[in-house]
């Protein structure tokens, strides 16, 4: 799966959990710049981000992404494992 | 079952309009969500859920500061959650001579908090039981040993239920049961505990939060009363008209057991106060004839309070099984082996719940464990006479049609009427028609166990309960009263409520009579009372009007000198 697909379907994710539409996702998003993305809206994230891509996260990779880019990468690899 | 997400939208919706009950949820895991999801439930279910959360593991000073926030918001209902995360991580560190004292170390708590809460509120309690971790030290040898972690778990679980046996306010939100359906990696997701403190999945949550609004719902009066069958392929395998009745599948024969465990399962319901109809398309006699000869057939015609089998449309006959016991719809289910009846019944009565039965009926059963179609927060022991003295108004019904007049119809009744105030023993009773009353109550204020002791020795409450007999037999109490001293010559009427079973009986003219004679004796000079709209009471609208009373602005005067004995041919036991 290509890196412009992943984050175009990210940002539809983040808009459906975050009930905000005016969501506009890039590789350096990230909690501090994203409006609404508290801990239990990453929670929530993440699980809608295993279900869509049908993968599984550690707890540690869960605490470890500081922007949407490395998220990315994180999912990237096990799509493609 | 609706997804989490689905929940969360129900939030952005208008309330207005909606039944408000305040809740108070305390937990000692994060519990962010599980009040979204509450919320959103309750949307579904008509509520609107007023949540007030407490801060992250304050339970204990919540409850026992009575200063805090959680008494200055009064709720109706606490939710407490005590996760069996927080439990383990007790017992781990405990020296390990205190390890088999740990169930009884949460007991106390429990007793504790639950003793503060009543000091203070008079709320119903629902409490999350222990969803069950084996922390595999001992194997399956920890069943042998009163110390491991399993043992005190399964012990503290029990020991809840006693409790809950013996607090009539207190209920048990059964977490334990829904881990056993849906399994443990359902339930709890090791990763989101660790990053979150939150012991319930996403996935599960709406289960949960269903399971809670069952309580807090049936508490308000929403419940089912009335399961209503379909036979063919349903109640037994194959078609009486076609098969006839030796090769319908019952007992041994073909799938029979599926269908006789079926019917053990609805003669369990009936012996519990559910009542049982049937609405089949038949020729009546041939769907009597199993019911009569067929020996392996569990339920009988006496369990069944209405039977209608006929070939009209199914809509139509359970109007008119509707109109015979006289409940609304909301609180009756209906299932049918076949779809094409589910739908029209669903699409012309839109209130009924009707399940969509597997196609297999060897999973019937399972599939309506999962429902939890019939959660109820009282039960007593008239329940499971309610069938019986539905079949008797059937039978007043023939005697009726009989006479011309209907005095002579009332007195041919010979009707006995038992009044007493509130006591223990008809305590349970009482509050349990304050919760199903809906048509025929006048405020339709719900009353727990709790506040019918504490209007019992309250001495400026007076109470009336009333039964009714008649020569067919024994209603029993029909009618509760309860009267309010508002100043020395004015009695307001708190409550009025009466069973729908016994309408058009004079009930409401002799309990006029006796709360008159009462509060002329104790020297009042006025009843005032109310009627407060629900979407369920319209028919007492002009109660007070009718009975002689005079409106002044929302409520309804009645001067004790100026009124009248009412006629009716109930006789005082």
């Amino acid at each position: 799966m290509e890196k412009p697909e992943i984050l175009a379907q990210l940002n539809t994710i983040f808009i459906d959990i975050a009930d905000n539409e005016n969501i506009r996702l890039n590789e350096m998003s990230s909690a501090g710049n994203v409006e609404g993305w508290d801990s239990l809206t990453h929670i929530q994230l993440v699980v809608a981000i295993e279900k869509y891509f049908k993968i599984r996260f550690t707890s540690k990779e869960i605490q470890s992404w500081k922007n949407v880019g490395e998220l990315m990468d994180s999912i990237a690899a096990k799509v493609s494992e | 079952m609706h997804s989490f997400a689905e929940l969360k939208k129900n939030l952005k919706k208008d309330f207005t309009g909606l039944k408000k009950i305040k809740v108070a949820l305390l937990g000692d895991n994060a519990t962010q969500l599980l009040v979204q999801a509450l919320r959103g439930e309750g949307f579904v279910r008509g509520i609107d859920l007023e949540i007030w959360e407490a801060d992250f593991n304050q339970i204990a000073r919540e409850v026992l500061d009575p200063a805090s926030d959680l008494y200055l918001f009064k709720p109706d209902i606490v939710i407490l959650f005590y996760s069996t995360h927080k439990l383990l991580s007790t017992y781990n560190k405990l020296p390990t001579d205190q390890y088999s004292g740990l169930a009884n170390r949460q007991l106390e708590l429990v007793n504790h908090i639950v003793s503060a809460l009543n000091d203070k509120l008079s709320c119903n309690i629902i409490y999350y039981n222990f969803s069950e971790i084996d922390d595999s030290i001992f194997g399956s040898y920890a069943n042998k040993l009163s110390s491991s972690f399993l043992f005190q778990l399964r012990k503290l679980n029990y020991e809840l239920m006693v409790f809950a046996s013996q607090n009539s306010n207190f209920f048990i939100c059964d977490l334990s049961s829904v881990q056993n359906h849906f399994g443990k990696p359902q339930l709890f997701q090791p990763a989101v505990y660790i990053n979150t403190e939150m012991v319930l999945s996403i996935y599960i949550l709406p289960e949960i939060a269903s399971r809670t609004v069952d309580i807090i719902a049936a508490g308000s009066g929403h419940f089912k009363k009335c399961l209503i069958l379909d036979l063919d392929n349903t109640l037994w395998g194959g078609i009486i008209g076609d098969d006839g009745l030796e090769n319908i599948q019952l007992g041994s024969l073909g799938i029979g057991k599926a269908f006789t465990e079926f019917q053990y399962w609805v003669k369990k319901l009936q012996k519990r106060g559910i009542i049982i109809a049937v609405c089949s398309k038949n020729t009546e006699s041939i769907a009597k004839e199993p019911f009569e000869h067929h020996p392996d057939m569990i339920l009988k015609l006496e369990d069944i309070a209405v039977f209608v089998a006929n070939w009209e449309n199914k809509a139509d006959n359970i109007r008119k099984i509707q109109t015979i016991l006289n409940i609304g719809f909301d609180s009756m289910v209906f299932l049918d082996d076949n779809p094409f009846e589910r739908n029209m019944v669903r699409e012309n009565l839109p209130d009924i719940t009707v399940p969509e039965l597997p196609e297999d009926p060897a999973d019937y059963l399972e599939f309506l464990y999962t429902l939890n179609l019939f959660e109820t927060v009282s039960f007593s022991g008239e329940d499971s006479e309610r069938t019986k003295l539905y079949q008797l108004e059937a039978k007043r019904s023939v005697l009726q049609q009989s006479f011309v007049n209907e005095g002579d119809y009332l007195k041919s009744l010979a009707m006995v009427s038992l009044v007493e105030p509130f006591n223990k023993f008809n305590t349970p009773r009482v509050a349990q028609l304050s919760q199903r009353s809906n048509q025929f109550n006048l405020r339709t204020i719900r009353y727990t166990e709790k506040d019918i002791e504490a209007a019992r020795l309250n001495e400026s409450t007076f109470s009336f309960t009333f039964t009714l007999a008649d020569k067919f037999g024994d209603n029993g109490m029909i009618c509760v009263i309860i009267l309010e001293k508002e100043d020395e010559q004015t009695l307001f009427i708190d409550t009025w409520l009466m069973s729908c079973r016994v309408l058009k009986r004079g009930m409401e003219h002799f309990a006029l009579n006796t709360i008159v004679h009462f509060a002329k004796e104790k020297g009042f000079l006025y009843l005032k009372g109310e009627y407060i709209p629900t979407a369920k009471n319209e028919m007492v609208k002009n109660h007070y009007a009718e009975l002689g009373f005079k409106q002044l602005g929302v409520f309804w005067i009645l001067n004790l000198n100026e009124c009248e004995e009412k006629k009716n041919f109930i006789i005082r036991k």
